[in-house]
């Protein structure tokens, strides 16, 4: 399964969003990769199952196959994993 | 717990406590300044981050009350780094999730893999409670190294 996370430039927000969600997703045994971009490449994006970003840019990306799961609290690994398992498991 | 990479990203006069920001852009140009008397960046990087929150919103705010501004890797970044101000008064920034924000960080990276481990340390960091409000209670920059 491919997993994007997204943020504006695809070197801070996306980045933490990455390593956290990779965290997550081995507890859960969850086989994924995950990759970190900025919005550009995220709106010419087809093959993700799932797009991990914030509400606000969010809004910015309709239109996409892939799910959307907005991510409020960057550093709570528990939203996380409340969020990634109740989609994926 | 410690942070080397922290430690690292910190440089002198980069980290400044209890600022008064008039609007969110004063803030963000706050956490810019201190990565220009830090030596991260050049100003022109600090009105790149500005530019962030015009074109993108305010998606950085990551967490109750914690911004992290940053452009992107450019002629403008002289080095990795990172930037911190508390603020006397908190700002809204728009970011229905988080409003509003009294820890701001600006973040400055050469390339897409350098600053990695930096960034998780920084997680570690923000991801503890009790760390983000001895941060937001610190009374002098060493108070908030000492917490790296």
């Amino acid at each position: 399964m491919k997993i994007i996370a997204v943020c504006g430039m695809g070197i801070g927000t996306s980045v933490l969003l990455k390593m956290n969600a990779e965290k997550v997703l081995a507890q859960l045994g969850i086989e994924a990769t995950v990759e970190a971009t900025d919005m550009k490449t995220a709106r010419e994006s087809r093959d993700a199952q799932v797009i991990l970003t914030t509400p606000d840019l969010a809004q910015l990306l309709t239109g996409l196959p892939s799910e959307i799961i907005t991510i409020d609290h960057f550093f709570d690994l528990e939203e996380l994993t409340n969020k990634l398992s109740a989609s994926l498991l | 717990m410690s942070f080397p990479k922290l430690q690292e990203a910190f440089g002198s006069n980069s980290i400044r406590v209890g600022a008064i920001a008039l609007d969110r852009e004063h803030a963000i140009e706050l956490a810019g300044e201190l990565l220009v008397s830090s030596g991260r960046v050049t100003p022109e990087y600090t009105a790149e981050m500005v530019d962030v929150l015009e074109s993108h919103g305010p998606y950085f705010v990551l967490a109750p009350g914690i911004a992290i501004a940053h452009s992107k890797p450019s002629d403008a970044v002289i080095s990795t780094g990172l930037s911190l101000l508390t603020l006397a008064e908190a700002i809204p920034f728009g970011n229905s999730a988080n409003d509003p924000v009294r820890l701001v960080l600006g973040m400055s990276a050469i390339d897409h893999n350098t600053h990695i481990e930096m960034l998780a340390e920084l997680s570690a960091l923000l991801g503890d409670v009790r760390t983000v409000n001895s941060l937001l209670n610190a009374t002098d920059t060493e108070q908030i190294r000492a917490l790296l």
